[in-house]
């Protein structure tokens, strides 16, 4: 008896030109595989331009539901001359090859099946439409694949629906393309099977939705009282505050007046979009910015006078490869101990470390209550494989709590203290002080913002001791900050003498490492960092086992550099560094090859 | 010193601000003199009055004026987007920006320019001497061609004239003036404070100790010698009746947007304050002559200010509060369900 086809375990890949439309097809394929209740993780490996150069789309399907990117493409769809011969040679050996029939396979590998589709042709004669004819022939592929892999035509008819949501004219124009694919298929290829295929099921996905990080974080901010936003275009943050736009249209402006109650504005550049949010926080409104490692540089200065004058402000990295003329498509946290200490002099920030879609909706509102709490520049670290796929998720929660504005001093506030009241006077002793907003009606309530040379009432110094005491006191609110700091996730269940740590978006790696390493009787531990300053605990997790992991997407173990600096003497042997910075997503062979390795010299010895 | 009180009820006293700690005899003390008299007698809120500025000596000088109001000395050139994002926040406040030549036409060129392609609300007085004070007498980039150095060098790049620049960007209020003429400078002041929209103010300063010189175009001497006034300005504020009598066909009427009116009187040539490439020749011309035009260069009263354009309400955003910003749960539920 042949062995059945693997049921919805696989990955798929489209290759494509860049601006050919194909991401609306590779949406609706993604989006009508998630409807028959089958995990889906989708990378898209774009190139820094508009249209012309290679770009992949990969799509995990995994009955565990795991999102992290794996390996090489089981079923590819080939589009792009260009790469045509370098795709075909990273397929899987026994998966299936959808190609544009006028590619030659003669002389090429024997051991995939090929499918050729004269999509230009078909395009031709079969799209009516002269305009939209080069979008719609992407449509063809789907109905191909969903021929190739079982997908019941009503769920690409529901993926169309779902992702041309807005655009109800688009939905018959994109069905009919796609049936034109998929009649292709059964008149062509109805009777040919191959290894893998697609099988409605339940249990992993229900309930869950689709968002890409940074609409998430758009979410998250209009969630968490943003009212002014300042942006300067880059890969890959414009479309959080894109969606930031999206959200303010629909759910903040007043219907009756054309009232909008939020300010977003496109900078002239990055220190422009930091400047505008300084200067908001600065007279209470809850500011943000969002930008990427270039933008990151400009902000340094700011960045540096907002620690100094403790102004609320968020500020979201959404990190990619560095600098500009690098590889600014692809992915990378690499700019976690640059955000870190971030400008010049003594400064240290608070950093979020969000992980999911999830965090990056609720680390929003988490930023703006820290921001305002401690009154200093909260960063949030997110990155391009984050930001800019979709990843699965349980819908978001409703916030219950309310806005923590933090130690604002009122017109009564200032009644009561008969105007007696100092900007930098450290009153409760948690480094965190009283400010006043301007506009606030009282003759006490001005003060002069500056750096650093001012004393504890906000009065012009240069005197060394008030400026030292102001930098102890700064560093006392540090502190206070680092036990209010979203705490690590620890899973320790394991009972095992190794741990891991990661952050951000390594954690989906993580998860997958862990059962492929449990499957081969090597349970291991877990620490997910969510914040910087370091929790405390970390240490206990640390002590608690004989060798600890870092692991990271940069290429210097920056996470592992600040642990062995935090944690103590005797604990920083414990640490290994594990890291991955090609630009791809870290995928689980990354962590569990070299950590076996690593693993494997320790028994040697 | 005088106990009168203004029409808020307040005396001069409380427009005052810390001792100053620039040189005896610049230019900026006398711009800060003026900008004391000029906001004790609008009868400015100092709980209103928002002080913003870059780095510099003029700067500094936010300090030296209304105590009571909330200041922010921020970073080098970027006043202009500390003040476009304090003022977003809270409309009400009245923003008021302090910089130098160095700050705006240099470090902050591109800042200074989008301030005013906005049109932020915001009166934005640019101290301007021709020199980097507290750095010990570098040229800025408003000296100009054949300019001396206080140590001998003399300039030879073109200088940015930042009316010039305002006024190729559609700038709603552009004026020169000069700290030593408080007459012209206190009501134009004023003006640009009523005035909704960016209100540029270039008030030539003397740097006594760096750029006070023979051979300085920036020097007390110099201003005094070249200084070519193209009105009379009167300010009569909205509190107060009109009651100038001057001669059919000499003056100029200006409303400006809180009911305030700026009554020009023409002084040495046919000059349209609403005229705009009309006024860039005159400057230029001027230039050629060697001499400074100063007084009231452009206004357009009827272009639309930053907040206004971008929809907001007038009541302050850092005001509104969970009820008012987040999504209704209903709402929140909806998109939810969309994103499935």
């Amino acid at each position: 008896m042949t062995p059945g086809p693997t049921i919805n375990d696989l990955m798929f890949q489209a290759a494509t030109v860049n601006g050919s439309g194909s991401q609306s097809a590779n949406l609706v394929l993604t989006r009508a595989i998630f409807s028959m209740g089958i995990p889906v993780a989708p990378k898209n490996v774009f190139p820094s331009n508009i249209e012309g150069l290679p770009t992949w789309y990969q799509l995990r399907i995994s009955p565990k539901g795991y999102q992290a990117r794996a390996g090489e493409p089981d079923v590819l769809v080939a589009l792009n001359p260009a790469t045509w011969t370098k795709d075909l040679k990273g397929v899987k050996p026994g998966g299936a090859v959808i190609h544009e029939a006028a590619y030659s396979t003669a002389g090429a590998r024997d051991d995939v099946s090929y499918f050729p589709v004269p999509f230009a042709k078909l395009a031709k004669s079969r799209i009516a439409n002269d305009n939209l004819r080069k979008q719609l022939t992407n449509m063809l592929y789907v109905g191909v694949v969903a021929g190739l892999l079982d997908i019941p035509f009503d769920a690409i008819e529901h993926g169309i629906r779902r992702t041309f949501q807005t655009k109800p004219k688009a939905w018959q124009v994109n069905v009919d393309a796609a049936c034109v694919g998929y009649e292709h298929w059964q008149e062509n290829f109805a009777d040919r099977r191959i290894g893998h295929a697609l099988q409605p099921m339940s249990g992993v996905t229900d309930g869950l939705v689709l968002i890409e990080g940074n609409q998430a974080a758009a979410l998250g901010c209009v969630m968490g009282g943003c009212t002014v936003a300042a942006w300067y275009p880059i890969t890959p943050s414009s479309s959080l505050c894109e969606n930031l736009i999206t959200y303010a249209d629909r759910f903040r402006v007043d219907q009756a007046s054309g009232e909008k109650k939020i300010a977003i504005v496109q900078a002239e550049d990055e220190l422009a979009a930091l400047g505008m949010a300084v200067g908001a926080g600065w007279a209470g409104a809850r500011a943000m910015t969002s930008t990427s490692g270039p933008g990151i540089s400009l902000m340094a200065e700011f960045s540096g006078l907002a620690y100094y004058a403790e102004v609320p402000v968020v500020i979201y990295d959404i990190q990619r490869i560095g600098p500009s003329t690098g590889l600014p498509t692809r992915t990378s946290q690499a700019d976690l101990g640059f955000v870190y200490t971030l400008s010049h002099g003594d400064t240290k920030h608070l950093v979020l470390l969000p992980g999911t879609v999830e965090e990056c909706y609720e680390f929003a509102q988490e930023a703006f209550d820290l921001a305002d709490r401690f009154q200093t520049a909260v960063f949030v670290l997110s990155d391009l494989d984050l930001g800019m796929n979709l990843w699965m998720t349980p819908p978001f929660e409703y916030p219950e709590r309310s806005f923590d504005r933090g130690k604002v001093l009122r017109e009564e506030d200032l009644e009561r203290l008969e105007g007696r009241w100092g900007r930098y006077r450290d009153v409760d002793q948690d480094g965190v002080t009283y400010r006043t907003l301007p506009g606030t009606h009282h003759p006490a309530a001005g003060y002069f913002t500056r750096g650093s040379g001012h004393d504890e009432d906000a009065r012009y110094t240069e005197e060394a001791e008030a400026y030292a005491r102001n930098m102890d006191r700064l560093v006392r609110k540090f502190e206070s900050a680092r036990a209010a700091m979203p705490a690590p996730v620890v899973d320790a269940t394991a009972g095992s003498p190794i741990g891991l740590i990661a952050f951000g978006t390594t954690h989906h790696a993580v998860v997958e490492a862990r059962d492929l390493l449990r499957e081969r009787g090597m349970p291991v531990d877990y620490l997910r960092v969510r914040a910087l300053p370091l929790s405390a605990s970390i240490a206990a997790f640390v002590r608690g086992h004989e060798r600890v992991y870092v692991i990271e997407q940069n290429r210097d173990g920056q996470m592992y550099d600040l642990l062995r600096l935090e944690l103590p003497v005797e604990l920083a042997g414990r640490l290994r560094s594990i890291r991955h910075y090609d630009g791809r997503p870290i995928p689980a062979e990354s962590i569990t090859r070299p950590l076996l390795e690593l693993e494997e010299a320790v028994a040697v010895l | 010193m005088s106990a009168t009180l203004n029409h808020i009820g307040l005396t001069r006293d409380a427009y005052k601000g810390a001792a100053t700690t620039l040189c005896a005899g610049c230019g900026h003390n006398s711009i800060t003199n003026h900008l004391v008299k000029a906001l004790y007698e609008l009868g400015v809120e100092p709980h209103l009055l928002a002080k913003m500025s870059g780095i510099g000596c003029s700067s500094k000088t936010p300090a030296y004026f209304v105590d009571q109001a909330h200041g922010f000395n921020g970073v080098h050139g970027r006043m202009p987007a500390l003040t476009t994002g304090a003022g977003l926040a809270n409309r009400k406040l009245l923003m008021l920006g302090v910089s130098g030549d160095g700050d705006t036409v240099s470090i902050g060129l591109g800042g200074f320019m989008h301030l005013m392609r906005r049109n932020v609300d915001c009166t934005y007085i640019i101290e301007d001497n021709g020199t980097y004070g507290l750095t010990k007498g570098q040229f800025s980039a408003t000296a100009d061609v054949g300019s001396v150095q206080k140590r001998g060098s003399v300039n030879t790049y073109q200088p940015i004239d930042p009316c010039a620049v305002a006024l190729t960007l559609g700038c709603s209020f552009v004026a020169r003036s000069f700290s030593g003429d408080g007459k012209q400078l206190v009501p134009l002041i004023k003006a640009a404070v009523a005035h909704r929209g960016t209100a540029v103010l270039d008030v030539v300063s003397p740097c006594v100790t760096f750029n006070d010189h023979d051979g300085s175009t920036k020097s007390y001497s110099w201003v005094k010698d070249h200084d070519e006034q193209i009105q009379d300005v009167t300010f009569i504020p909205f509190f107060e009746e009109i009651s100038v009598d001057y001669e059919p066909g000499t003056t100029k009427e200006v409303e400006l947007h809180d009911g305030s009116h700026l009554v020009l009187k023409k002084l040495s040539e046919d000059h349209d304050p609403t005229d705009r490439i009309g006024t860039m020749r005159m400057i230029e011309e001027a230039r050629e002559r060697n001499q400074m035009l100063t007084g009231l260069l452009y206004i357009d009263e009827s272009a639309q200010d930053f907040a206004t354009r971008e929809s907001l309400p007038t009541r302050p955003l850092r005001d509104y509060g969970e009820v008012e910003l987040r999504i209704s749960r209903e709402d929140f539920a909806t998109h939810m369900s969309e994103l499935a």
